[in-house]
């Protein structure tokens, strides 16, 4: 039987015959089918390389920053990992041809002198490597930690994450110019933001991917982050850390936006809500005021001051409803007061069996609060 | 190793007892009878592996276990049973609530949220009444206590009624009964939901405390 040439596995095998001429170099099904497979278990890698929501994109100074070293990781690693490849195939060809019992003719140069050398030669490649790979995780670290310099101003704020929501609460010297919103975050573009990060039940993880990297909410314990965003745009944030059944429902949206814009939001945070302008919104100003709705949920101005569900005195300029459970329309809005166990099952929004007239008044006065 | 565990061992000293047990099972084959007993099993085929020797055991188990499934039973809507006021002549509402582990945690939570806690403390009291004591001013059953929360009582306690669903005050209701442990105990919470400064009420944490009063006694009082 004659011995099959060195690598016969790697030539795709031809059949026989004049019918090969025929078949010409398309490829085959089976390739085709694997290639089609591969393009598309990569398609859902490259839909996270832009977006409101995305780890590539270098909209904040520590995504840039990981973003660099991710490039210098990617490229030194893949320069061993081709010399690591070209090392193996080297190897392989060397010793092509040659018999397992070793009575081959042909026999590989073995000598010693310039295995020891290329020895040397990639001993000294790897630690060179490795030093300089942890030389650019350190000095990113510290790039990062420097990226609030000391005493420049920066904009103080808490987010204390709940079972599955986010409560908003910016801080300023003047009390009386705090603000509390929720599952909304508005950042004036290159002013560092620090972020104290608080949770209520179970640990949560804030992460803006589009900005920064991940920080846990662990209960009883306070941890921040640091967030210098670079452009202006709107982002989302999710919680990154399994919470509970609507862990999934527990969205965050960003605007950065810029120094005026900002002031202009806050202006309008700042300001307590309208008071009802006509019979149907003061029906359900009293409804929100005087029944359930009060007894978690605050609206600044009215005696509503709940602590446990979010802040609704500014509700209807908020781009979402219930952490990115629904755009913020006034259908929406009726379905969610309605039945909000419907659309996000086992929150802690109880199902308060309004009538119709009441909701009626409920959305007329809720919409008021712009 | 003895030739009761090895069947198909031959044995020495065969009783004519031992001989005949081992024809009627599908392992118990013996030198002698062979060939009988082959022919027997390709006539009946041998039970599928999972339910041979141990796997009954298993099976029995997890058909056993299977109730544990409607403890944690999750209803964010509430019963579909009769609303309004809680009916003082046993109210089909109070063992759907109070052997429920998810409606007990959640009405740890609304103790909190409510602020129970600012007149009845962690149930000990302050202000307000005890809750973790046997006295009931009002009644200890799971319709007075709702009928409590729902209506208030005079000297302080307020009406909740309009303020909370009736499906929270049933929750509120069991959690304050969890208190003194009288549910069942397999739907009392191992842990808090949240942040808290009590213990669980958990059997385990009333046995130990009843250990430690055991150590404080003297000598041959103990047991």
């Amino acid at each position: 039987m004659p011995r099959p040439a060195p690598f016969a596995y790697l030539v795709p095998r031809r059949r026989p015959g004049p019918s090969a001429a025929g078949t010409g170099s398309r490829p085959s099904p089976g390739s085709r089918k694997a290639t089609t497979g591969l393009l598309l278990f990569l398609a859902p890698t490259i839909a996270s390389c832009e977006g409101i929501q995305a780890i590539g994109p270098r909209d904040g100074a520590e995504s840039a920053a990981i973003s660099d070293l991710f490039t210098i990781f990617l490229v030194v690693t893949l320069l061993f990992y081709a010399a690591v490849i070209a090392f193996l195939v080297s190897a392989w060809w060397r010793r092509r041809g040659e018999r397992q019992d070793g009575l081959s003719e042909h026999k590989a140069d073995t000598s010693d002198a310039a295995l020891n050398k290329a020895l040397i030669l990639w001993t000294g490649a790897v630690i060179l490597g490795l030093t300089g790979l942890t030389l650019a995780s350190y000095l990113t670290d510290r790039a990062i930690a420097r990226s609030v310099p000391a005493g420049e101003p920066v904009l103080s704020v808490e987010i204390v994450a709940n079972q599955w929501w986010w409560d908003i609460r910016y801080h300023f010297p003047d009390p009386s110019k705090n603000v509390r919103t929720a599952n909304e975050l508005h950042l004036p573009v290159g002013v560092p933001a620090m972020i104290y990060l608080k949770s209520n039940d179970v640990i949560h993880s804030f992460w803006v991917p589009n900005l920064a990297g991940k920080q846990d909410l662990i209960p009883g314990k306070l941890t921040d982050a640091v967030l210098v965003p670079r452009r202006t745009g709107q982002y989302r944030g999710q919680c990154a850390e399994y919470c509970g059944v609507q862990h999934a429902h527990m969205a965050l949206d960003v605007t950065v936006e810029s120094k005026a814009d900002f002031a202009r939001w806050l202006a309008t945070q700042q300001r307590p809500a309208p008071a009802p302008a006509n019979p149907l919104e003061r029906a359900g100003y009293d409804y929100v005021t005087t029944r359930e709705c009060s007894s978690c949920h605050a609206i600044a101005g009215t005696s509503a001051s709940g602590q446990v569900g979010p802040d609704l005195t500014h509700l209807i300029g908020r781009r979402s409803i219930a952490a990115g459970t629904y755009p913020m329309t006034r259908g929406h809005l009726y379905a969610w007061i309605a039945d909000p166990q419907s659309a996000k099952p086992g929150n802690y929004m109880p199902v308060v069996g309004l009538d119709a007239e009441q909701l009626h008044a409920i959305v007329a006065y809720l919409e008021t609060l712009k | 190793m003895s030739s009761r565990f090895r069947a198909d061992l031959p044995s020495p000293a065969k009783l004519p007892s031992q001989e005949r047990r081992g024809r009627g099972r599908v392992g118990g084959r013996s030198d002698t009878d062979k060939p009988r007993c082959f022919g027997r099993l390709r006539r009946n085929p041998p039970l599928i592996p999972p339910f041979q020797g141990g796997g009954w055991l298993v099976a029995l188990l997890a058909v056993l276990m299977l109730p544990a499934c409607d403890r944690e039973e999750r209803d964010p809507r509430g019963k579909p049973l009769p609303e309004g006021p809680a009916n003082l002549n046993g109210d089909p509402r109070a063992p759907e609530y109070e052997n429920n582990a998810f409606h007990l945690a959640q009405g740890q939570r609304l103790y909190t949220w409510m602020n129970c806690s600012g007149c009845h403390a962690t149930g000990g009291g302050g202000m307000g009444p005890p809750l973790m004591d046997d006295e009931w001013r009002y009644g200890g059953r799971m319709e007075d206590i709702v009928t409590t929360i729902w209506n208030g009582r005079p000297n302080g306690m307020p009406a909740w009624k309009g303020r909370i669903t009736e499906q929270q005050a049933w929750e509120l209701a069991a959690y304050v009964r969890s208190m003194t442990a009288q549910p069942r105990q397999d739907v009392l919470s191992g842990r808090s939901d949240d942040i808290s400064s009590t213990e669980p009420a958990t059997l385990s944490e009333r046995e130990k405390l009843k250990a430690e009063a055991n150590e404080t006694l003297p000598k041959d009082e103990q047991d």
